[in-house]
């Protein structure tokens, strides 16, 4: 029996954890804000330094949900977040822990630039389609080898992960420095795609239907590609007999064994499509964004995914929620950056808090909980005597 | 390639490989004790940034080092209160730390220095210089003797002998004291360790102590003996490399010294692709040098070459019977 009722397992605690980051994150504000020479005594400072906390909040908000600007912004780091998200998510539900969302996020780019460069494409449905197979391909073959030599050969899957970051991150760099990059450029990138593969943006789709939506925001379609994603991953995880099997797997490997589940194959086909969903951030990033393969394309969302996946409890809609919750601190964070003297870094810090308080610190703040409901049935029980 | 290239490429290999080889022994207490760490990366970090900014606001670089073994110890704690005491998940909780000290070391230089993100430049007393052994100077002038003991055995900072010493020091710990002996065994089967009556807590928090004071040297090397002053993300993926190590040597202290020398000798090489063209007659890419201790790891990991075995009880939180 659950000590807990769902309620509180789905909300109440992620709901506290991130509560705990937010408070400890606005601590942080709080410690290195700017205070003005003319606050002198301790209540001036101190008040000094509570104003500068809510301005820096207000800033964000207005920054990253004030205008369609700011939400084009949002809508694209988040799409971003999305799809390394579900990546770590669906991996998580096998208890593997895929560190490798980067390496595959890079490789992935390599096969929307190989795709879009080389492939006259007629149309940006025709080539998005393409791309984002092309992108899918090789984010599954950077996972698979992971995976592979964990269940064949015993190695660690997160330390190859690491690993593989690495080597994804210096093969990126070997290729755009010597290969790639067009002659008589210094750049470290390719050339610029082809008209025929940029993607619509949110305004190119919206104008039609009578909404202004910012021209200068990156969000694009691949929005929508994402949010397809969450839900077909939904359907996969629990809707599917695949998804019940690497849920069992997940739960207990020998149970799911006895039951007659292949190991191999569970692990393989998890990491594949981990890799697979990772790799296809990089129609955002590369084909919607830059429209070509510049040098760190991923700008850590690979790593990212790892805190959206802990928030959203590797749910899709969880996974949804948080991606979107972190592409407003991506983009308020950029406008506090661009507005105060605080570093882009904060972002980096209340990304950690969120990973360690819903993540490693996740039973610091069930116990307590667990306690309290439990006391709590008690007392039910002990009242209906 | 000459006497002389050769052993400025040795030297430059030893001073490249110092930090991994701290922090490489680092992971080796923290793993042999059962507890996974992929955060000596941001303990590295965070040791570099408050030893520079203490030895440049005080001019005392020892302070500077206090400051910096403070700063790991504290996300040592950090640690083992996630992985031990709450039994969270080891390698999240390491995530989280590698974030932790890459943005907060960046926001608080911006506010302590206003010199975006770094420290001011270290001199003097506030760096740790190198140091002549004794004779040095006379034997210089020695054939092949001569420039082997000036050029590679003298001449490192304090930091570079301590971590020499540390390896000894390590294997005597692990393998002929008590602690050690019941160290080796919390990681390998600690229900025997805790029927025993010896609490297997306390020996993961010191093993993680001990992890935390080796990464803050490794941490203050990096930015008061290798390089004078601390810049944004200057750890460079160190504490990753030194997990390779820690796995290519197998949780062994002598092998953690040969794998981390050799990956200080890729490292050396990288900034002189002369030598290698020169030595094997082509043109080697710097990058497949940056990316081959991970590939070497790789493998080692898989088991084609020699098989790497991690202690048993790595990465499970403890659960006492009740």
């Amino acid at each position: 029996m659950d000590v807990m009722p769902k309620w509180a397992e789905v909300i109440l605690v992620p709901f506290i954890s991130l509560l705990l980051a937010a408070f400890i994150s606005g601590l942080v504000v709080f410690a290195i804000a700017d205070v003005p020479d003319t606050a002198i005594t301790m209540m001036d400072r101190i008040g000094a330094r509570l104003d500068f906390v809510w301005g820096a909040a207000k800033l964000m908000v207005n920054g990253a949900l004030g205008s369609t600007y700011g939400w084009g912004y949002t809508l694209y780091y988040a799409t971003n977040f999305m799809f390394t998200g579900l990546a770590v998510a669906i991996a998580f539900h096998a208890r593997l822990f895929n560190i490798g969302g980067e390496g595959q996020a890079m490789l992935g780019g390599l096969g929307v630039a190989i795709a879009c460069l080389y492939i006259p494409w007629p149309h940006w449905s025709v080539a998005l389609i393409g791309a984002a197979a092309m992108a899918g391909l090789f984010g599954a073959v950077w996972a698979a080898i992971p995976a592979w030599l964990q269940v064949k050969r015993g190695s660690h899957i997160v330390i190859t992960t690491i690993m593989f970051n690495f080597i994804a991150a210096s093969l990126l760099n070997y290729l755009l420095v010597n290969l790639m990059r067009p002659k008589g450029s210094m750049d470290p990138a390719t050339a610029h795609f082809r008209e025929a593969t940029n993607l619509p943006t949110l305004h190119d789709l919206l104008a039609p239907f009578g909404i202004a939506f910012s021209k200068s925001a990156p969000a694009n379609v691949s929005l929508l590609v994402a949010i397809a994603a969450c839900f077909a991953l939904w359907l996969l995880i629990w809707r599917t007999r695949l998804g019940f099997e690497i849920r069992s797997y997940g739960e207990s490997e020998s149970g799911a064994k006895y039951a007659g589940i292949s190991p191999f194959k569970i692990t393989m086909i998890a990491m594949i499509i981990s890799g697979a969903l990772a790799g296809m951030m990089a129609i955002n990033n590369v084909m919607g964004e830059a429209e070509r393969l510049v040098l760190n394309a991923t700008e850590g969302a690979g790593f990212i995914g790892i805190a959206v996946a802990l928030m959203g409890r590797s749910h899709p809609l969880g996974v949804f929620i948080a991606a979107i919750l972190f592409g407003f601190l991506y983009q308020g964070g950029a406008e506090l950056a661009l507005w105060t003297s605080i570093p882009r870094e904060l972002i980096v810090v209340i990304q950690a808090l969120v990973i360690l308080f819903t993540g490693a610190l996740d039973n610091m703040v069930r116990m307590p909980l667990e306690r309290m409901f439990l006391a709590l049935r008690r007392n039910k029980a002990a009242g209906a005597n | 390639m000459d006497y002389m290239t050769l052993i400025q490429l040795l030297d430059s290999s030893v001073r490249l490989a110092t930090p991994l080889l701290l922090a490489c022994l680092a992971g080796l207490f923290s793993e042999r004790a059962g507890i996974f760490d992929i955060g000596l990366e941001g303990k590295m970090l965070a040791a570099a940034f408050f030893s520079a900014a203490l030895a440049s606001v005080t001019g005392s670089v020892w302070l500077g080092l206090l400051a910096g073994i403070g700063a790991s110890l504290m996300l040592s704690a950090l640690h083992g209160v996630a992985s031990i005491t709450f039994r969270g998940n080891q390698l999240i909780s390491g995530v989280a730390i590698n974030f932790l000290a890459a943005g907060m070391t960046v926001l608080i230089a911006q506010d302590w220095f206003k010199q975006g993100g770094r420290t001011p430049s270290l001199t003097g007393d506030a760096r740790f210089e190198g140091i002549t052994l004794p004779g040095a100077d006379a034997m210089a002038n020695v054939p092949i003797i001569g420039p082997l003991y000036s050029e590679l055995i003298s001449g490192h900072s304090i930091l570079v002998y301590m971590a020499l010493a540390a390896v000894p020091l390590t294997w005597w710990l692990l393998y002929r004291t008590r602690f050690g002996l019941r160290l080796r065994a919390v990681g390998e089967n600690p229900a025997a360790v805790d029927t025993a009556g010896v609490s297997v807590i306390g020996l993961r928090y010191a093993a993680v102590a001990i992890c935390g004071i080796l990464c803050g040297i490794a941490g203050a090397y990096l930015s008061t003996a290798l390089q004078a002053g601390f810049v944004k993300d200057m750890s460079a993926g160190r504490g990753f490399i030194a997990l390779a190590a820690l796995i290519f040597a197998k949780w062994r202290p002598w092998y953690a010294l040969w794998a981390t020398l050799l990956f200080g000798l890729f490292g050396a090489l990288e900034t002189r692709p002369d030598v290698i063209e020169s030595v094997i007659g082509m043109k080697v890419q710097g990058q497949l040098l940056g990316a081959l201790p991970y590939l070497m790891t790789v493998i080692i990991l898989a088991g084609f070459v020699g098989k790497a075995i991690p202690p048993r009880a790595g990465g499970e939180p403890y659960v006492k019977e009740r």
